[in-house]
Parts: C-alpha cells; structure tokens; sequence
C-alpha cells in the first residue's frame, strides 16, 4: 500500500517536474532576454551611476557626485521640467481628445472605415519623416499655419521659434499621431454593453448623462491602460522634438531649451559627450520616477470598475 | 439601430413626447458627429496633402507667397531626383534587412514564449509571467547604456546586431497577444495530438501554430511598423553611414540641404509608401490587434 501511494506521488512528481522543465525550455528565450536585456543592464546603469565613465577608460567609482552634479546641473533641470509638462499637459489633452473622436466615431456614422483609415493612418507613418512634414507646415515664413493664420486675420506664431509656443506645438501635433488610442478607445466603447446604455435611457439619462455614468465607468479599464502606457512613453518622449530641433553639430532642444526633454538630455550625455556614468544617474532617477508614477496611479485606480467584479 | 429598439418596449409608450425629443437629440447628435468627423478628417489628411503636392513644387514655387495649393506644373522628377540626393534606395534596403530579421526573430521566441506560459502547465507559471510582463514599462534610456557598452566590446557598434539580436529573445507585449490567442486553443486538440505520440513541439508546430496564423500577422505587422518607424536605436548603433536606416537618412538629409523642401517632402513621401501600402492590405489585421492590445490591458 505505502509503495504504490510512494510511487504514485513520486510519478506525480515526476510529471511535475517534466512539465516545469518542458514550460521553462519554451520561454528559455525570455528567459535570458529578461536577464540579459531587462535585469542585469538595470543593475549595471545603477553600479555606471556611481562612477565616472567614458568607456574608453575603465569606471572610476566616485560615489553620489553624479546625483549632486544633476542637482545643480540648471539644462538637467529644464529637460526635467519640459518633460513634466507634457505629461501633466500634454498627456490629459491628447486622452481627452482621443476619447471625444472615438466618442464621435461610436455614434454609428456611416463611412466608418473611411473616418478610421483617415484618424490611423499618421500614427503607422515613419515618426522621422512625418515630423519632417510637420517642420514645413511650421515653417515661420513660408510654413502653410501661418498663412492661414494671416488670412483668418490672426497675427503669425513662432510655432518653433518662440519659446512660449513651442511645447503647446509639440502637444498640436502630437494630436496628429493619435489614431491608435483613438481606436483602442473606439474598441472599448464598442464593447459597453448596450443593455446598459438602453436601461439608462429608460431612466431619463440623457446623452451626457450616459455618457458619464454608463460610459466611463466601463471604460476605465480601457482609459486606465492608455493612461499608464502614454505616462511611461512621454517620459521617454524623444524623436519628434529631436527631429524638430537638432542641428548639423548635434545640439538639440530649440530656443531657450524649450524643447529640451529628458531623454534627449540622456542622449547627448551619453552619446555625444560620452558621459556614461552621468548618464546612468539620468537614467536611474527616471526609472525612480516612472516606477513612482505607475505605482501611483495603481494606488489611485478606485475609479477603474471592472466587471468580473460584479 | 441602438435608437429604433425601444420604440417596441411598452415602457417607452407611455412617454412618447421624451422618446420624441429623445430621437431628435440623437439625430442631432450624428448629424454634429458628422460635421466634426468630417472636419477632423479633413484636418488629419492636410498634413499629407501638403506634403505631396509641396513634393511636386518647383523650387520657387516652393517659396511663393500665398502659396498656391496645387502645382503649377506638378515636378514627377522631384521623386527621383529625392533618391539621388542622398542614397535612398541603399537606405531603404538598409531599412528592410533590419525588418525582416526583427520580425522572424520576434515572431519565432514569442510564439515559444507565448506556448510556455499558455499551453505547459509548471508551477509558478502566473507569477513568472507577470515579472516578465512588468517589464513592459521599463524606460528603454534605462538599459540603454550598460548594452551599449557590452555591444561596444563585442564589437558590434557600427552593426545592425545590437538591432536585431534582442528580436530573439522575446517581447513582453508580443508574448502577451499570442498567450490570449494560444488559451484560446481548445486542449483537446493538444490532447488528441498528445495521444497520436506528439511530443511539445510537435504539437506547438502541428496544432497550434496552424490555429494562431493571424494572430502572428498581427505580430509580425505591428513589428514591422515599429522597426520601420524606429529612429533612437539606429541612430545610438548605426554609426557609419553606409549603414543608415531610411529614417536616419532622412534626418541627416533635413540637416544637410535644410532649404530643399521640394525633395525633402518628396523623400517623406516615398518613405511613407510601404506602411500605407501595407497597411491597406492589411487593414483588418491591424485594427483587430490594436482593439486586442487595447481591451486585454
């Protein structure tokens, strides 16, 4: 009796055990790319910002002088800052508006597909080409936006000369390469139940009434993930502003800085002034606050309903 | 249809003036949402607009204040003369060699991840796959220069190697959409198969793959669109410049001739031709995997 239980369990075992080694072999690749590319480089970037390093010489440790030097360091401080401003502003009016088109687009309209293809299309074109576009329709002299500005009787804006516009252009554009959101949240609102929609309108709610207390509510899983996704990609926000504004010699940021951002700044310590280790600081204070940022927003996410819980 | 529905519900005749106005509102509503759309559709093509007929400019027309918003005598040569100002067919092929290894790396270890941790039971397989998930939201500047310095000594700087290799070692987000596929899988099939003496492998290539076709169309699309549209790791790792992506070329382009918007515009705009292209082609696929990637978060 206690051999055959024994044998039994033990071949159980062994079932498991084959089965754990038959699971780890097939995700074996994510396995050495989490070590390889994700965990290890973190740990390195820690140990680089504690050290001077051009590469060329070997990391000289020099303890916390990295971290005191970005404190003081006044361009560190702008970056930091512009970066901030296109999450805290930027980021709220890119959802905002992404949410209304969809909105406008779940009404049903005919010649959906053709308004979908229309509101897509730019945010699966080359970044570096359609920002180029986007420096012609800039253009202060000749730039197509202030000649329609002049013929609706307005004065021309420095879009990327005048440093109080600059950003507020950034954000303009930025509402060009929306379309994927606008179908993420195109897809979600397909999927609100329209019993619920219908018993609200048997209440007396109307449009805007369901809207906030039909809508919002089943889709603030969908409105959650966008808002995580969008923080962690404006904090890296890099190409757009670097094709805007870097020059023949490699300086980059526009008038006054204005268009500084934070991994442009990570950049060019790194790669044009090989800085490693001032760099790995960079880099290390902003995974500190991407990790801050997602853990508040975890923390703060009462308002996302999901609906398994009912 | 949504709106037509209650019209049969007992409830909604006994206020028939509310369901009125009711229907009116909604009217009122998509004829508002009509105008808005078309507006922004309008709004949303002018930028490419722009861009093409200012590739088709001469190179004083370019300049002409007011602008005039077709070609006077639309300049075709303008294309071509845009590939030989810099090497952009070189670039361009450049471009699509670092695609294709992006996509059959990522497409061959995602699907494997994606069979680990949907099809294979093994204990701690959930809390393995979020650790591995998490790893979604880590900024690429923090790992970006402890790799440079590795790919530095392996001797890989100047290479499109630092590129593609980690291609072959799976992707967070990708490993996620095949997983919701895979589970989808009926085991069943997996157990059929299993009995017929087919061991993991057989049963990952002969049942699994076969059923998860478009899901890894959707992969291997939307890798090819972030690839193509890549711009930070070419220009950290492609160093000389017989080896520049189409993107970076562009940007060295826009530096060099800054004035030359007629070609500059007409190089954006043969940039641009294979996504639209493909994207045409593949419409559904696309759209699909977005509400997919979207939904699921």
């Amino acid at each position: 009796m206690t051999a055959a239980t024994h044998v039994r369990a033990s071949s159980l075992n062994a079932r498991k055990l084959r089965s754990l080694l038959t699971g780890l072999a097939f995700i074996s690749p994510a396995i050495i790319g989490f070590l390889a590319f994700a965990a290890w480089p973190i740990v390195q970037s820690l140990y680089y910002s504690f050290t001077d390093y051009n590469v060329l010489q070997p990391p000289i440790f020099i303890g916390l002088e990295n971290y005191r030097d970005l404190l003081n360091d006044r361009v560190y401080g702008i970056a930091l800052r512009n970066t901030l401003y296109m999450v805290f502003i930027g980021l709220p009016i890119h959802l905002i508006f992404d949410f209304l088109m969809a909105l406008l687009l779940a009404t049903q309209i005919r010649g959906l597909s053709i308004y979908r293809t229309i509101f897509y299309l730019p945010s699966i074109t080359p970044v570096v080409a359609a920002t180029i576009v986007w420096l012609w329709l800039f253009n202060g002299q000749y730039g197509i936006l202030n000649v329609f500005l002049e013929w609706l009787g307005f004065q021309r804006i420095g879009w990327l000369t005048d440093p109080r516009f600059t950003k507020p252009s950034l954000i303009f554009m930025g509402l060009w390469f929306g379309g994927n959101t606008i179908l993420i949240y195109l897809a979600g609102l397909r999927d609100v139940p329209v019993s619920l929609l219908e018993a609200a309108e048997l209440d007396g709610a109307n449009a805007l009434r369901k809207t906030w207390h039909v809508t919002l509510p089943m889709m603030s899983p969908v409105i959650f993930y966008t808002i995580i996704i969008n923080v962690i990609g404006y904090f890296q926000y890099f190409t757009e502003a670097w094709v805007l504004t870097a020059t023949r010699d490699g300086s980059a940021g526009g008038p006054l800085n204005s268009m500084l951002f934070y991994a442009m700044y990570l950049y060019q310590s790194a790669f044009q002034l090989f800085k490693m280790g001032y760099a790995s600081a960079q880099a290390w204070i902003l995974f500190a606050i991407v990790l801050l940022a997602t853990a508040v927003l975890f923390r703060t996410s009462g308002w996302v309903y999901y609906r398994s819980e009912e | 249809m949504r709106a037509s529905k209650p019209l049969t519900t007992p409830t909604f005749s006994l206020q028939p003036l509310g369901l009125r106005s009711r229907r009116r509102q909604n009217a009122l509503m998509k004829g508002f949402a009509y105008i808005v759309c078309t507006l922004m559709a309008v709004a949303y093509v002018f930028p490419l607009y722009w861009m093409i007929t200012t590739a088709l400019k001469t190179d004083v027309e370019v300049f002409l204040v007011p602008p005039s918003l077709f070609p006077e005598d639309p300049q075709w040569g303008n294309f071509l003369a845009s590939t030989q100002y810099i090497p952009f067919w070189l670039y361009m092929y450049n471009t699509l060699v670092i695609c294709a290894l992006t996509i059959l790396g990522t497409v061959i270890s995602c699907s494997l991840i994606a069979y680990g941790f949907a099809r294979v039971r093994w204990p701690g397989r959930n809390l393995v796959f979020l650790i591995y998930l998490s790893t979604i939201m880590l900024p690429a500047q923090v790992t970006m220069i402890p790799l440079y310095v590795v790919f530095r000594q392996l001797g890989w700087v100047g290479t499109i190697w630092p590129l593609v290799v980690p291609a072959f070692f799976g992707n967070a987000l990708y490993v996620f959409l095949l997983r919701q596929f895979m589970m989808t899988v009926p085991n069943e099939l997996s157990d059929a198969a299993r009995i017929d003496g087919a061991g993991e492998l057989g049963i990952f290539w002969r049942v699994i793959v076969p059923l998860i076709k478009p899901a890894l169309a959707t992969v291997a699309l939307f890798t090819f669109v972030a690839t193509y549209r890549d711009f930070l790791g070419p220009l950290i790792y492609l160093t000389e410049q017989n080896q520049w992506t189409i993107s970076l070329g562009l940007k060295m382009f826009q530096n060099m001739y800054g004035a030359q918007w007629q070609l500059m515009m007409a190089a954006a705009t043969l940039t641009m031709i294979p996504t639209v292209i493909l994207f045409f082609l593949t419409q559904r696929t696309f759209i699909e995997g977005i509400a997919l990637t979207g939904i699921k978060g």
